[in-house]
């Protein structure tokens, strides 16, 4: 169970654009009638790509009429699962995967990177306000590691110098180039492939 | 070393394309009407020749399990669920047959839902595969438009609709009933059982819950036939699995091969070996971080199969392998993986919330050299308290990879560790003592 900060400066208001409504209903007709709150999750991530990454309170309390679930279930389900922000995160929310198999690969090298650079503490949004950085547990990408998430990309097999660039660049706002930094195709290993040779560069 | 021909994901690096027509070249969803007008039990059948074991952790027979299903439909609707909430520490082989193979996937899918009469099957992804979400997606509006999925899919005359569902980052998801629970828009707390999804799951319905990797060998093994998928590697332990090597090693990737491979093949071969030579190996964990470690003598020799990895206390898992070599402080590594169990720790159950919290603790205290020789044995009892005392298996999941440390780095740790607890020159301050291991401590003493 993650530890959650709900954020002291709350929006008063908080209502679904025409984009994230329709977004909505969609997502709505996925499931069977009478089960909508199934929806919830999806609604969140709705509500919090809306509101710049990060979901009110308000967000939560008009989910829950937009299901007619009762407050609770949905704050229950904000607070349960760690990928929905209750606080601003920055529009770049850099997630560094430390545990044991990215750990090893010296995950904790990118963790100091992001404290000289973006800010002393997890959760602390940068100078500029565009960026904030946090430990997670793991991303799945353990033979890509060690590796990082911003927003919705993966960053793999980084070393310091890589990763201060990439943090570089996402401070200044602009979106780094995703995939592996060592020139390696996804998952094969690295000028050592085994297997399937025929298909290579078919 | 597994010939290419027997193979199943060829694409697992994305040479060929993951699109439907590359996928119809490599033989996806060439007669998959053929395959469903053998019939419901002939498939099941099959797959219990074949002996194919799910391929998410526990090693269930897959046929066994659809067989669990009711036979007709009732007042209930039945649901497939596809686990693609791949979060095991040292696992990522589903991210790779979401991005690189999704038509194995959804073709299995098919037959799977054929297979247990089921019209609706959801997909569980975790949040974080936001990019391999959308490559999915993208097979599945393919499927749709070439009638492949939907009304009269394939031409089977059986209607089925695909849908993904989104985690949102919580490790409890990927057990079953914790999984159901998050697709009914509840937080992911696991269901005591029995009664088994089978019977009772999704919305109260009859419920198949299958691994990514299962769901997607099925097509390959209708096609090429169970006596095939048998014949590759070891009796009950039969097929081929895809590995993911990481950690200390040179290459690390993620490699299909046959079941029963020896690991240091996989290691040396595969992986490039282990960073600084064999000899630098410390430990491995075979099987994903729930699985107990394994020393190098053992790993030596070791071959990768359930049965095999049982005997030696350990498990297959989902095959996630992490080579630690000796520049790593082994006590250390696993207080991480113990932090880990912390952090994902639903809370239901009294013994995994506080236990995994206070496992940690000690651990971290134990790679500082700060903690007492009696704590040793503590952590022990500690583990043993949780293990098998909790709704869903997590409890062990976290208990296992530290009584594999104690078991095979104790000197070690007490090397460390190694002077007395302040408590002990004053043994009758009862809050101060575990009163667990007191009442051991009388009763040896009185026999």
């Amino acid at each position: 169970m993650s530890l959650k900060k709900i954020s002291k400066d709350q929006p008063d208001k908080f209502e679904f654009d025409q984009q994230s409504f329709e977004a909505a209903k969609k997502i709505l007709s996925n499931y069977p009638k009478g089960k909508e709150k199934s929806a919830v999750m999806a609604l969140l991530y709705i509500a919090q790509r809306q509101n710049n990454n990060w979901i009110p309170l308000s967000a939560i309390k008009y989910i829950a009429k937009f299901l007619n679930m009762p407050y609770i279930k949905v704050y229950e389900v904000a607070t349960f699962y760690s990928m929905y922000n209750l606080s601003p995160v920055g529009n770049f929310h850099v997630q560094i995967c430390t545990t044991t198999p990215c750990m090893i690969r010296g995950a904790y090298k990118i963790v100091d990177v992001c404290k000289k650079k973006i800010s002393e503490k997890e959760n602390v949004l940068s100078e500029n306000g565009n960026c904030s950085w946090t430990e997670v547990e793991c991303l799945g990408a353990c033979i890509n590691a060690p590796m990082m998430q911003i927003n919705n990309d993966y960053y793999e097999d980084l070393d310091i110098r890589q990763s201060e660039k990439i943090i570089d660049e996402v401070l200044l706002g602009k979106k780094p180039k995703p995939g592996s930094y060592r020139g390696r195709i996804n998952s094969e290993p690295e000028n050592n492939r085994k297997t399937l040779l025929d298909l290579k560069n078919a | 070393m597994l010939k290419d021909e027997d193979r199943i994901f060829k694409n697992l690096y994305n040479d060929l394309g993951a699109d439907l027509s590359s996928s119809k070249k490599r033989g996806d969803w060439t007669n998959t009407k053929d395959l469903c007008e053998k019939g419901r039990d002939w498939i099941i059948d099959e797959i219990k020749k074949s002996e194919l074991r799910g391929r998410g952790g526990a090693g269930f027979p897959t046929g066994l399990k659809w067989s669990f299903a009711p036979k007709e439909v009732g007042s209930r609707p039945h649901y497939l669920v596809i686990n693609a909430d791949e979060s095991e520490p040292g696992t990522c082989k589903d991210r790779d047959i979401l991005r690189f193979e999704p038509h194995k996937l959804l073709e299995g899918c098919l037959i799977a839902a054929y297979a247990v009469n089921s019209h609706k099957c959801y997909i569980y992804l975790r949040g974080e595969y936001y990019n391999e979400g959308i490559e999915l997606q993208k097979a599945i509006d393919e499927a749709y438009k070439d009638n492949l999925i939907g009304k009269n899919a394939s031409g089977t005359g059986w209607d089925l609709d695909i849908y993904i569902h989104y985690g949102a980052g919580a490790y409890i998801c990927g057990e079953e009933t914790a999984l159901l629970e998050s697709i009914e828009g509840n937080k992911g707390q696991p269901r005591l059982k029995p009664p088994f999804p089978a019977l009772v799951g999704l919305y109260g319905c009859p419920t198949i819950v299958n691994n990514v990797e299962t769901v997607s060998v099925v097509p390959t093994i209708l096609r090429k036939g169970s006596k095939w998928f048998a014949s590759l590697g070891k009796p009950k332990n039969t097929g081929t699995k895809i590995f993911c090597i990481s950690g200390n090693v040179n290459k690390p990737c993620n490699v299909e091969e046959e079941m029963g491979v020896p690991l240091k093949d996989l290691i040396e071969t595969h992986a490039g070996g282990v960073v600084g030579g064999w000899e630098n190996l410390q430990a491995v964990i075979p099987g994903g971080s729930s699985m107990p470690l394994l020393n190098k003598e053992i790993s030596e020799k070791i071959t990768m199969d359930f049965d095999s990895l049982v005997e030696n206390k350990s498990g297959l898992g989902t095959a996630g392998i992490v080579v630690i070599n000796k520049d790593q402080d082994i006590i250390k590594c696993f207080a991480r993986i113990a932090r880990f169990y912390k952090h994902e720790s639903c809370g239901q159950c009294t013994p995994c919330r506080e236990g995994s919290g206070w496992m940690w603790r000690i651990l971290e205290r134990m790679a500082k050299g700060e903690a007492s020789r009696e704590e040793v044995e503590m952590l022990f009892d500690v583990t043993k308290q949780i293990e098998g005392h909790t709704i869903c298996a997590f409890g062990e999941g976290s208990a296992w990879p530290v009584q594999g440390l104690l078991r095979n780095f104790k000197k070690e740790i007490i090397k460390r560790n190694n002077f007395d607890p302040l408590v002990k020159s004053n043994k009758d301050i009862p809050y101060l003592v575990d009163q667990h291991l007191l009442e051991k401590d009388n009763a040896q003493n009185k026999s």
